[in-house]
């Protein structure tokens, strides 16, 4: 019993890749085994959650329930999710520190080791690091809190904002959107409640860091941006779990609303280990002249479904999806993106990248709406795939209803090899076999890494350097 | 010490195409081998080097005595193996200075980084000697560069990689006489008697500026003829067919 509450080491965990690492758990909140309504009890009694949040959550239960499974278009591999062999809350301690000094030993070296505090420092407005079901850390830069800027879990959001919250929750993603969102609408906690007052617009990124440390857990946060008119606002998000023999459920609901004029940027760097089911539902609703770029690096889980849109809901809005996927052995990375055009002279880009190795599979699904009343809408996608391996696969199911004569469209795909001249030519300048793909296949996604922030970049490149390591040969 | 190439056979495919290939290099010398179209000479350059494409069928190649033919591609070049490629290839979205920093770091021990500020003060010191706009090192390897350019490129590598055997395969080819000075005022600069070079080439023009110590005639998979830069002269003047004549009889 003490072994178990006794913290190991940094030095004594075996870490196989940048997130496999996992410490004892400490859980003083666990919901138990399996879904049910007396699951959501547990959770909105420990969470203290209103009645409208119960009654949210055991209707979303409902929905989930009579859902089936969306295999007749997706892969049947979402049929080994069994979910009575997860858990669905996991806590220690429920309330987030504002301090890092604060926090339990075991959390403050998982982030430590995942750089979090450091980057905090460095170039962050405000950083919310949830660990499981609950956030650990949260702080925001008091210059940035005293622009009136909200930056909160969605727990508090709820609990201190409701007049905010209510009014945007749930309404750009329906409780019965797909199976995934009502999973995460009948469970969710943590994720962030973020608010931007008109006209503010925020210097530095406001991060959060979703950390899994638990087997047979799910994670279900909720995150919900509103820009105010004319505001600006970067999120970041990255998360990583350790890799357990058994299957780790991560399903995230992700909601952005960027009033008139105002500009949401939400960048992703997922790094999930080969065992995570990744189904996550994000959109966001542009009104006029508002502009969200959805920058999405999809690197590990064994499968991710996820397709970022965006609703552009007043005239002149813009939407763009910005995406790289990487697949290896064992993975499928199914994303894409959905471009609804819902005003006049709304624009939309989606460029996609995926690079597919060994075994590895990537899916690009894509839907672009353009109604027949509108008029002067563009849309411009583009997507390539990139195939190492001869078992590689990808696949590309563009889905494009444009209606009506007055709007532009482009799109355009391609399949590529990195060509065996290039590797020669690399390995000629004395590159290993390992660094001349590496370097081409960074090569490959670079006009695309350029769009995240400098610090992820740099850490977009050492993860593919470490994908693209013995994936050769 | 020197890069020894011994009755070297290769095939692509079924197709014979060295057929007992005999070269030695010293360090310090400029050895120019001179053959027609088809003859072989991209070939034994990427032989060579290792190309996958091509079979060693017999004969032995060393560099400073290390067997050549044992070592995978990427060894030989940091066993000190250049190639100057006829034909540089194009790699999309990895800049110039990128790629010369990974080609450098590869030298180094383990988790060893290169020096940027030495590095960028070499290289651009070395790009002025080919008068090579620093704008290159931004720009893509090989992309959108002419000819000309790409042929630069390759030497401007030598030079950062300062290996001691360096292969050039027809770098004048695409080359105008200026573009032509100043890459064999790269090359020139490099020579040194710890260095040695095989220049491969159509045209003798090329040997005005790089002159070669030693020249020797390839046709059909083996050397027929060598000698000293007369030996180009004469070439240039009366064609290759002179030597197929004298050489035919003693190969029959
Ligand atoms: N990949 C290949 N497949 C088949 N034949 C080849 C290939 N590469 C070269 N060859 C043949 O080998 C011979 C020598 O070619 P190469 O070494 O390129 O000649 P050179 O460089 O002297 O012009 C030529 O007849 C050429 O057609
Ligand atoms: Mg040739």
């Amino acid at each position: 019993m003490s072994a178990e509450l006794e913290t190991p080491d940094l030095s004594d965990i075996k870490i196989d890749s940048v997130g496999d690492f996992t410490f004892p758990e400490n859980n003083v909140y666990d919901a138990g085994y399996g879904l049910s309504e007396k699951t959501i009890d547990y959770i909105c009694d420990v969470k203290g959650d209103p009645e409208w949040i119960r009654d949210f959550r055991k209707k979303a239960l409902k929905v989930f329930n009579e859902k089936p499974m969306p295999t007749h278009w997706a892969t049947k591999d979402l049929e080994n999710i069994h979910f009575d062999e997860f858990r669905y809350y996991l806590a220690g301690d429920r309330k987030p520190k504002k301090s890092w000094d604060d926090v339990p030993e075991e959390v403050k070296k998982t982030f430590e080791r995942l750089g979090i505090p450091e980057q905090e420092r460095k170039f962050l407005a405000g950083v919310e690091a949830q660990y499981d079901s609950e956030a650990a850390y949260s702080n925001i830069k008091a210059a940035v809190a005293e622009q009136g800027v909200i930056f909160v879990n969605s727990t508090e959001g709820l609990h201190k904002h409701p007049e905010i919250f209510k009014k945007w929750f749930g309404k750009v993603i329906p409780t019965g959107d797909n199976k995934f969102s009502a999973l995460n609408s009948a469970v969710f906690s943590g994720g962030s409640f973020i608010y931007v007052p008109p006209g503010v617009k925020v210097k530095h990124p406001l991060q959060a860091y979703f950390r899994i440390n638990s087997e047979q857990f799910g994670q279900f946060e909720r995150t919900l941006i509103i820009a105010d008119e004319g505001a600006e606002v970067m999120y970041m998000e990255g998360c990583t779990a350790p890799k357990f023999d058994t299957a780790t459920l991560h399903s995230a609901v992700v909601e952005l609303v960027a009033l008139k004029g105002a500009k949401i940027q939400y960048v992703t760097v997922q790094n999930w280990s080969s065992n995570v089911f990744n189904l996550v539902t994000k959109r966001g609703v542009a009104h006029e002249e508002a502009e969200i770029r959805w920058i999405d690096c999809n690197i590990g889980s064994r499968l991710t479904m996820k397709y970022p849109g965006v609703v552009m809901k007043g005239r002149k809005a813009r939407g763009e999806v910005i995406s790289i996927a990487l697949a290896n052995n064992g993975q499928h990375q199914d994303t894409g993106a959905k471009m609804i055009h819902a005003a006049d002279e709304t624009t939309s880009n989606v460029i996609s990248k995926s690079i597919s190795i060994g075994e590895g599979r990537s899916t690009y699904r894509g839907l672009v709406h353009i109604p027949k009343h509108l008029k002067g809408c563009k849309n411009n996608t583009e997507c390539d795939a990139l195939l190492i391996n001869p078992k590689s696969r990808t696949d590309t199911y563009p889905a494009i209803s444009v209606r009506g004569s007055q709007h532009s469209t482009q799109h355009e795909a391609s399949v590529s090899q990195v060509s065996a001249e290039q590797i020669f030519y690399l390995m000629q300048r004395g590159l290993s076999e390992g660094e001349a793909m590496s370097l081409s296949v960074n090569g490959f996604i670079n006009d695309l890494a350029k769009e995240f922030p400098m610090e992820y970049s740099v850490e977009l490149k050492r993860l593919i350097d470490l994908e693209m390591e013995g994936s050769v040969g | 010490m020197s890069l020894k190439i011994e009755n070297l056979q290769a095939r692509i495919g079924e197709r014979e195409i060295l057929k007992g290939l005999t070269i030695e290099i010293k360090p310090g010398e400029v050895h120019a081998i001179m053959g027609p179209n088809g003859s072989g000479k991209s070939t034994l350059s990427k032989v060579l080097c290792g190309h996958e494409d091509y079979e060693v069928t017999g004969g032995s190649a060393t560099l400073d005595g290390e067997d050549l033919l044992s070592l995978s591609i990427d060894q030989r070049s940091r066993a000190g193996l250049f190639l100057a490629f006829q034909y540089p290839h194009e790699i999309p979205g990895v800049t110039n200075a990128n790629f010369l920093r990974a080609a450098l770091k590869a030298r180094k021990p383990d988790g060893e980084d290169v020096d940027a500020i030495a590095f960028y003060r070499q290289m651009y010191a070395r790009m002025d000697q080919l008068e090579m706009d620093r704008s290159f090192t931004g720009r893509n390897v090989n992309e959108g560069f002419s000819g000309g350019e790409k042929k630069r490129n390759e030497i401007l590598q030598l030079m950062m990689l300062e290996p001691k055997y360096a292969i050039l395969d027809e770098t004048d080819s695409g080359l105008d006489i200026d573009a032509l000075k100043i890459v064999s005022r790269g090359v020139n600069a490099m020579r040194s008697a710890e260095r040695g070079f095989l220049v491969i080439t159509h045209y003798q023009r090329l040997l005005n500026y790089i002159q070669p110590d030693i020249v020797h005639v390839l046709m059909d998979g083996r050397i027929v003829k060598t000698g000293d830069r007369s030996l180009a002269l004469k070439l240039e003047e009366k064609g290759y067919d002179w030597v197929k004549d004298e050489a035919l009889p003693a190969a029959a």
